[in-house]
């Protein structure tokens, strides 16, 4: 078998160097999926990528040729389509000259933040009876966060916690729920009466599993860097990122916490950053890793029978778009 | 600005204290207020007009005043203080020929009228969550709320209720039975509001998940749903006349749907959160026609008490008020006792 199919490859390898795009004598319906051969199937499929690859290639020395003989003439470069390019332009998007959104965010629960009145005081806890991961990342989510307070949760109902952290002047209260000894969902629950965000949680990273990492983080507070959330609710979810941290952060320092947004997914990176010089940054990751994806955003505080929901995730509805995105 | 105001159709309160007006046929929404007193206590929680006519609307601010805002003109032409901040919010307002109506959380109930500085007050118990008014009969006022059952009020004679129910389903107060004729249910979630189109065997409501059904109410079945809302619907209101729906909710946009297919005719970004929309009962797509209706602000429920919102319908041929409601609360042992029931899993 082996010989006849050397045998075999033999002149048809011949044949595909003489003339590079013809195959030997096949009518011209013929599709490589119809070959009932794996082995000869794979062969030539291999073959028509080599024969997709090199054409390619041709191409586009042509083209740069073509362009380095224009010159300064030569027609700009075409810029790929991305889903980020083609994103469905979101009627939301906050204009940043806007009087009534300026308005409305200047009375609404977070006032009381920004307006640099009250410092954050986060209070960390988990499901009910919570693994070694979901511990440790609580651990690392409290050295990330300055003024953060770690409790475990024995049994309490969410709503009987409520009261008692507004009374000992908590300013948020994060749930890290577990799902087979893995965290995968985060409730952000901003106190006096303020709205409660739900994420699911991916991807989360510890510190041991860092490459490349460098020294625990300090004390000292970290600035906070919120990427591309331009919609309305875009604007509601960042403003409850920024109210985690306090006001002035401190460079000396050099930690920085990152909140970005794309296509909807929330990424959070904590670096330690050093300019060698004026145009030289370095910059090391510390501290844990993790994605969120909203699903709801609730307007009072956490109460899922009878709360009345601002934002609620609808898959069928919006999904069904791979351009457009809601953050 | 007159101009302006005589083209809306919808008129719309924020929380922001901001009386929004949209012009359906030119597509643009148009704000009304006076920008020096905008804070959050003039937050709007009810609207209604100010005559049969719709030339003026009333609107209620959580504050205690309402402001009458002329629609002709397009500027607020006066404002009264019916009560302050601690009596509640109002959870209803409503005119007759020459008073108006107010009634606030804490029960209290007052009519004002003009001319005179006094007030009839009636206390309708506490914790009211919606009034409404009896479109044929002006006099008459509903009130209902937590733990408040439904109270029937006859405003000339403000001693007594005229009929008090025990609880909440669709009723038919000149049958002499006293038992609800139909209870409907829909959904794992509050419902916020309720609004009635023009047919009379249907109901539209919506829940604290942005989910809008239309019930069917012979058989108490969903008949369908509209799509596109993100938030807690906080106002619904059908067109007397054609089959819309208009809808506005914490997710700040309205959106118009017809109620035949379902599907969104309009929709309109205002960028503060909704708390009552009106429509006016001329041809919406007409310059300056107008449909009336209220949808008012609605309160969450807890375990044991009783979720209600209502409003009154007279129907042509029989002169008989349905008052109806469709609601979602813990089973009861009187509940056993009713005809029509449909059990469903409760968390």
């Amino acid at each position: 078998k082996l010989l006849e199919e050397a045998e075999e490859k033999g002149p048809e390898s011949e044949s595909a160097e003489t003339s590079s795009s013809t195959r030997p004598a096949l009518p011209p319906t013929f599709s490589l999926s119809e070959i009932k051969n794996k082995q000869r199937r794979q062969l030539m499929f291999m073959k028509l990528k080599q024969e997709k690859r090199k054409q390619k290639l041709e191409l586009r020395k042509k083209r740069r040729k073509e362009r380095e003989a224009l010159g300064d003439k030569a027609p700009p470069k075409e810029v790929p389509k991305t889903i980020e390019n083609q994103r469905v332009y979101d009627e939301t998007t906050v204009d940043p000259e806007d009087e009534e959104v300026a308005y409305d965010e200047g009375t609404d629960e977070f006032s009381a933040y920004f307006n640099k009145l009250i410092n954050p005081k986060v209070l960390i806890t988990t499901s009910d009876r919570p693994r070694g991961r979901t511990v440790r990342f609580c651990e690392q989510l409290a050295t990330v966060i300055p003024n953060a307070h770690v409790y475990y949760r024995r049994g309490l109902a969410l709503k009987r916690v409520i009261p008692q952290c507004i009374s000992r002047d908590f300013t948020y209260l994060m749930v890290i729920n577990e799902d087979r000894k893995v965290p995968n969902g985060m409730i952000l629950c901003h106190l006096p009466d303020g709205p409660t965000a739900h994420f699911k949680v991916s991807s989360v990273r510890l510190r041991k599993e860092m490459k490349r990492r460098g020294k625990d983080p300090t004390e000292h507070y970290p600035e906070v860097i919120l990427n591309n959330f331009t919609t309305r609710l875009g604007h509601s979810i960042g403003r409850l990122f920024a109210a985690l941290f306090p006001h002035d952060p401190q460079f000396q320092g050099r930690q920085v916490a990152t909140f970005h947004n794309q296509r909807d997914f929330i990424f959070f990176r904590f670096h330690r950053y050093i300019f060698r010089n004026e145009k030289k940054v370095g910059i090391q990751e510390l501290g844990p890793r993790f994605t969120l994806k909203l699903r709801s955003l609730q307007k009072g505080t956490f109460d899922s029978k009878f709360g009345e929901y601002e934002w609620v995730h609808k898959r069928h509805e919006m999904d069904s778009n791979r351009r457009k995105f809601h953050l | 600005m007159a101009d302006k105001s005589q083209t809306c159709s919808v008129w719309l309160g924020s929380e922001t204290g901001i009386l929004k007006g949209v012009s359906l046929s030119k597509k643009r929404a148009f704000n009304f207020c006076d920008m020096s007193s905008v804070s959050r206590d003039q937050e709007i929680c009810a609207l209604t007009w100010g005559d049969r006519q719709e030339s003026e609307v009333l609107v209620g601010c959580v504050n205690g005043s309402v402001k009458t805002f002329s629609t002709e003109k397009g500027v607020f032409t006066e404002t009264r203080v019916c009560g302050d901040i601690s009596q509640g919010r109002f959870t209803g307002i409503a005119v007759t020929d020459r008073s108006l109506i107010t009634c606030v959380e804490s029960g209290l109930l007052k009519v004002w009228t003009e001319g005179s500085a006094d007030t009839v007050e009636i206390n309708v118990g506490g914790e009211v969550c919606r009034m409404r008014q009896n479109p044929s009969q002006r006099h008459r006022v509903a009130t209902g709320g937590k733990e408040n059952p439904l109270k029937v009020w006859d405003l000339e004679r403000p001693d007594k209720p005229i009929f008090t129910a025990k609880n909440v389903r669709v009723y038919d107060p000149s049958t002499p039975q006293r038992r609800p004729v139909l209870e409907a249910e829909f959904g794992e979630y509050p419902l916020t509001t309720l609004a009635l189109p023009a047919g009379h065997d249907r109901v539209v409501v919506g829940n604290t998940h942005g989910q809008i059904a239309i019930l069917d109410l012979r058989k108490g079945l969903v008949r369908g749903c509209m799509k596109g809302l993100a938030g807690s619907v906080r106002g619904l209101q059908c067109h007397p006349s054609s089959p819309l729906l208009a809808s506005c909710g914490l997710d700040r946009f309205l959106r118009i749907h017809s109620l035949e297919d379902r599907s969104t005719v309009h929709k309109v970004y205002l960028k503060s959160r909704l708390n009552c929309v009106l429509l006016s009962s001329r041809d919406l797509e007409l310059v300056g026609s107008d449909a009336a209706g209220e949808v008012e602000e609605v309160k969450e429920e807890e375990r044991d008490e009783v979720w209600d919102s209502m409003e009154t319908v007279s129907e042509k041929g029989e002169k008989r008020t349905v008052e109806e409601e469709a609601e979602e609360s813990r089973e009861t042992a009187e509940k056993k006792e009713e005809k029509k029931k449909r059990k469903k899993a409760k968390k």
